[in-house]
């Protein structure tokens, strides 16, 4: 299922953040979000997840979900956004409880969604046992077990360190090779960003539109983080960034 | 490769350990403590009304508050008088309590309430209950009633107050992900917003039992044939300070075991804090 963004503007009170966005996230592809601070990629996030409406514009679904999808479009947080009173498995239950689902159907996907993000002997812990990779790892599956039709995450490896950040990141390709899905993923890291995307869409500082949008035709499983192809896309990030991050930084200063 | 070796060898006389700082600011559990201050305040009296230092005019001596007691349990005289008292108690704060934790629920969740229920529990707030006493018995007249509706008043305030203060508390980020993953409203309500206030309202529930007591008492001792109130009155107008000691240190229990109770559930309830 692709989601497409049509001539989309937000704005805040009297704050325009984001200016006629046009984006289409096709199926089965991981497209990167890349912008200056406060350019408003939360935003259109939230936007393409229903969490908020567009001051003008649409946001469509277009095509059928895969078949099973409990929830088309399932964000993965920043900040995990785990329930502390609940235990791991507890946090995957919580997203599946509402649906009419048999007990034992429930049961399998929890354990299938464990298994693949490597908590299978986590299950019972709570979330305060956990470190900020395991705790991500509980949110990525949490995420997994509805089935998403797009996977909508808001940097998702920010808060962690860049160890935990590199292997989380090769769980993701490893999720990715396996079972393909459609994702957005907003970061501000460029390493993270060429790593993960079939294309990287640059936005321009607020009110945000897109840029340009790259695409790298590189598998994701045949990247390597010193690819020197890589390196070059990174580097034409970067210098598409550069301006608009110096501008940025400037206008908050001066505001 | 880089020396990291420090440039001038210090004496080892000149080592020191570095000096501790933390701790504190984490009360933990003692079951002790608390038992020997009470031990110890008994004893001190005892003391001092058996040496003549307190005259026995003033204080009567535990040991003879603790003979009053027992005569209590003895003649079921005990049973007349906490029966009715936790009756009226258990019936007024149920009822104060749980519209308490509804109507919270209910400022905490929708604007309407909000704005029409607040300045409304403000204005309630601070009217002394016992001075409604009387409305209250032409209201609910004399017997039960106009008691239980005190306590429940008394106790319906706190709890409000405690619990909006709670739920809006609760932690946005975790109601956005339950929306996003299309979690039910009500789920919502059940699930994360109930269990993240949980804190914040059983403190409440201390503090509003705590004053169900005190109005408890009152209420008793403006108009009841029997409860722990009506008979403190009685012993206070005789000047029988055994028995008025009696009755303080039954009320006195009855606030211990309501907090330990709340103690127990938040240890259950909350247990994921750890
Ligand atoms: N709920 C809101 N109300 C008012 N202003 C908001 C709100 N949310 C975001 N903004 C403003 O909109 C702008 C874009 O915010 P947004 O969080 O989408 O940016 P971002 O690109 O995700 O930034 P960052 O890279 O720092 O995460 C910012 O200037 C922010 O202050
Ligand atoms: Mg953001």
């Amino acid at each position: 299922m692709d989601i497409r963004v049509r001539h989309a503007s937000h704005a805040y009170g009297g704050l325009a953040v984001l200016s006629d966005i046009d984006l289409v996230a096709p199926a089965g592809k991981i497209l990167c979000l890349v912008g200056p601070s406060g350019c408003g990629k939360s935003t259109l996030l939230r936007l393409m997840g229903g969490l908020e409406r567009p001051t003008s514009g649409a946001i469509e679904l277009v095509g059928a979900p895969p078949s099973g999808c409990l929830n088309e479009l399932t964000f993965v947080f920043q900040h995990f956004a785990l329930l502390p009173w609940a235990s791991v498995e507890g946090n995957v239950r919580f997203v599946l409880d509402h649906h009419r689902l048999s007990e034992a159907e429930r049961a399998e996907i929890v354990a299938d969604v464990l298994a693949r993000t490597g908590l299978a002997d986590f299950a019972e812990a709570w979330p305060r046992q956990l470190s900020g990779g395991m705790r991500q790892r509980v949110a990525i599956a949490r995420a997994l077990a509805v089935r998403p039709a797009v996977l909508l995450m808001d940097e998702p490896l920010s808060a962690l360190d860049s160890q935990t950040r590199e292997i989380l990141m090769e769980d993701l390709v490893g999720l990715w090779t396996r079972a393909p899905f459609t994702a957005v993923y907003v970061t501000h890291n460029l390493a993270e960003a060429v790593r993960l995307g079939h294309a990287v869409a640059v936005m321009s500082r607020r009110p945000g539109r897109i840029r340009e949008i790259v695409a790298i035709d590189t598998p994701l499983s045949e990247r390597r983080p010193d690819d020197p192809e890589l390196e070059r896309v990174q580097a034409r990030l970067w210098s598409l960034l550069r301006d608009e991050a110096i501008d940025a930084d400037r206008e908050l200063v001066d505001g | 490769m880089v020396d990291l070796s420090p440039a001038r060898q210090p004496r080892e006389a000149d080592a020191r350990p570095v000096p501790f700082r933390g701790g504190g600011f984490a009360p933990g559990r003692n079951r002790w403590a608390g038992l020997v201050v009470f031990v110890a305040l008994i004893a001190f009296f005892e003391v001092g009304t058996r040496t003549g230092v307190i005259s026995s005019l003033t204080m009567p001596p535990p040991s003879a508050v603790a003979q009053t007691l027992w005569r209590l349990v003895e003649t079921g005289l005990l049973w007349q008088n906490l029966g009715p008292s936790l009756y009226r108690l258990a019936m007024g704060s149920l009822v104060g309590c749980g519209a308490g934790i509804l109507v919270g629920f209910a400022i905490g969740l929708f604007t309407l309430a909000r704005a029409g229920l607040v300045p409304l529990v403000s204005a309630l707030f601070p009217i002394p209950k016992i001075a409604l006493l009387p409305l209250f018995v032409i209201w609910f007249g004399i017997g039960e009633g106009s008691k239980v509706a005190l306590i429940a008043f008394g106790t319906f305030t706190p709890t409000v107050v405690a619990t909006f203060g709670a739920v809006d508390g609760v932690d946005r980020g975790l109601i956005r992900m339950a929306q996003s993953f299309g979690v039910p409203w009500l789920r919502i309500v059940t699930r994360v917003v109930l269990p993240d206030a949980l804190a914040g309202i059983l403190s409440g529930l201390r503090v509003s039992l705590a004053i169900g007591i005190v109005l408890l008492v009152a209420a008793e001792m403006l108009g009841a044939r029997y409860g722990i109130g009506a008979y403190i009155l009685e012993a206070g107008a005789l000047y029988d300070l055994e028995r008025l000691f009696a009755g303080v240190v039954i009320l006195s229990v009855l606030g211990l075991l309501v907090s330990a109770g709340i103690g127990a559930l938040e240890r259950r309830l909350l247990r994921w804090r750890g």
